[in-house]
């Protein structure tokens, strides 16, 4: 198998773009991916597109063509354009497809898109659509939501380790944080504990702060085999580990709801390739649709030990400056959540840690970053660890 | 959700009907048709069981944005709850107060109208749980 790095990163402003088109924002995260990267459009061999539900938040299926055609790969070169459907775990399942089509030797160049366009509906209409990663069939039908699964995670992870309701806000308050830092990011507003528990309750124990929000944005990263990377950039990023895993869909038949197994058995996957354990990691985008789905990733990944993300939280060890900075894009919570475009824009995020470009969010010789993205309530989970190669 | 679709779940959704691996013993609910145990071993073996509906409580929260279909009874408790043969499934609890439940309480099913498809459209009933 052959190394692949990342050798181009884009990604367009989050929040919400109502003058913008899904189109839009597909092309501009491209465009600036692979002027990032030096290559040209002929050196590109497929484009992988994440995307949850165009169809049902802009009513256009077959987004993968769209976005090839317009970013001008449809007519010229034909490239393979494959759309990965994965609900919040699309972009990343998609980026773990384009590593294997170089890493196989299939392909050299690969663009690897992700993008939702949440806004063009109503907010009931795009929290339902949103709940479609859940099953409709056990869960949707009985009056479950997405925050009230989540709400039952939490509530069980409180009663067993005594994780409190502070220590969940101040996921949100640290995201915040460091949303406020970046550019991008669609909340660039510092919050205190006080925003988090006086916000309207969603699903008791869990409030409006504890929940992302929905989003317009598209990220792009373009994907090259090891030994060509350094003739396009001088900054190349490896893939050094990359893991994903399933669980079922529902949650209510998990083994344990205080753990995602899904996370737990992906990061092995991604640890043993790279040869690295949970304490190599320098720092980590981690998927928080939620405060508590933050407190038991860094769990899951081995950052903190089972039933001890909440103290972690508290004590700011997750915070820019901390033992293990997590979410310095702002998370999904601040930096925003495009289902499609999130796993994606995590790779970004850490290639521009890698790179030392992330200004006054940088973290300190940062040398070693992982990704991690979940698709539902941790039906399907993607680790990623990214090295600078120099 | 249609009613073709919806139809098609009756037995699971009206009569707590599951499976049991006829291979290992595992009891699920809904249906598989295939034993996440067993595997290729269980192919034929399914069962078909009727589950006795009481259980308790594994988790659960109060919810108060639902999706508009269940908006009339909010705020309405959901919550995960194990069956007494070990498969688990998520639904509410009614006939109490939501302060009232709390993990570990011992519930029982009972047959009750889910939700409505609009002002004119099909009724869709099945399993809510409550007090035993």
């Amino acid at each position: 198998m052959r190394d692949v790095a990342v050798i181009g990163i884009g990604i367009t402003k989050f929040g919400e773009l109502w003058e913008r088109s899904f189109r839009d924002i597909g092309i501009e995260a491209g465009i600036k991916a692979i002027g990032d990267s030096g290559i040209s459009g002929a050196d590109i061999d497929a484009l992988y597109i994440g995307n949850m539900s165009a169809g049902a938040f802009v009513n256009q299926e077959h987004v993968a063509s769209l976005i090839a055609d317009y970013v001008g790969l449809a007519q010229t070169s034909h490239v393979p354009a494959t759309r990965i459907e994965a609900a919040g775990a699309s972009g990343a399942v998609a980026f773990r497809e384009a590593f294997l089509s170089i890493a196989s030797g299939m392909h050299d160049i690969v663009v690897v898109g992700g993008a939702e366009k949440m806004t063009d509906i109503g907010d009931e209409l795009a929290n339902s659509v949103q709940a479609m990663a859940i099953d409709q069939e056990w869960e949707t039908v009985f009056g479950a939501t997405y925050a009230s699964l989540h709400a039952m995670m939490a509530r069980a992870h409180m009663e067993r380790y005594g994780t409190t309701r502070e220590q969940l806000a101040m996921v949100s308050v640290i995201n915040h944080r460091h949303g406020a830092l970046n550019p991008d990011a669609q909340f660039r507003r510092e919050i205190n504990i006080d925003t988090v528990l006086r916000s309207g309750m969603v699903a008791d124990p869990l409030r409006v702060f504890d929940m992302c929000p929905l989003s317009d944005g598209a990220a792009t990263v373009v994907l090259a085999s090891a030994d060509i990377a350094e003739k396009f950039t001088d900054k190349p990023v490896k893939i050094k580990g990359i893991g994903q895993a399933s669980d079922t869909i529902s949650l209510h038949d998990r083994r344990d709801i205080t753990t995602m197994d899904a996370t737990v058995y992906a990061a092995k996957r991604a640890y043993d390739m790279a040869g690295i354990k949970p304490e190599d990691v320098d720092f980590a985008e981690v998927y928080d649709s939620s405060t508590i789905s933050e407190i038991m990733a860094i769990e899951d990944l081995g950052f903190f030990d089972k039933g001890k993300g909440g103290k972690a939280a508290e004590d700011e060890k997750i915070a820019l400056g901390g033992e293990i900075p997590v979410n310095t894009s702002g998370g999904l919570k601040s930096r925003g959540h495009p289902v499609g475009a999130t796993g994606v824009a995590q790779i970004v995020e850490i290639v521009k840690q890698l790179r030392g470009e992330a200004d006054k969010r940088q973290v300190e010789g940062a040398k070693i970053g992982l990704a991690h993205a979940i698709g539902g309530t941790g039906g399907t989970a993607v680790v990623s660890i990214l090295e600078a190669m120099r | 959700m249609n009613m073709p679709r919806f139809w098609r779940e009756i037995s699971g959704r009206y009569n707590l009907i599951g499976s049991r691996c006829g291979n290992c013993g595992e009891y699920f609910f809904p249906k598989r048709d295939i034993c996440p145990k067993c595997h290729r071993k269980s192919m034929g073996k399914m069962e078909s069981v009727k589950f006795s509906g009481t259980g308790k409580v594994i988790s659960y929260s109060i919810v108060h944005d639902p999706h508009p279909a269940y908006s009339d009874m909010r705020p309405y408790v959901m919550a995960i709850i194990e069956l007494d043969e070990g498969p688990k499934l998520t639904s509410q609890i009614v006939d109490c107060e939501p302060e009232d439940v709390h993990t570990g309480m011992r519930v029982k099913a009972t047959f009750r109208k889910l939700a409505e498809d609009g002002k004119e459209g099909v009724i869709f009933y099945g399993y809510k749980f409550k007090p035993e």
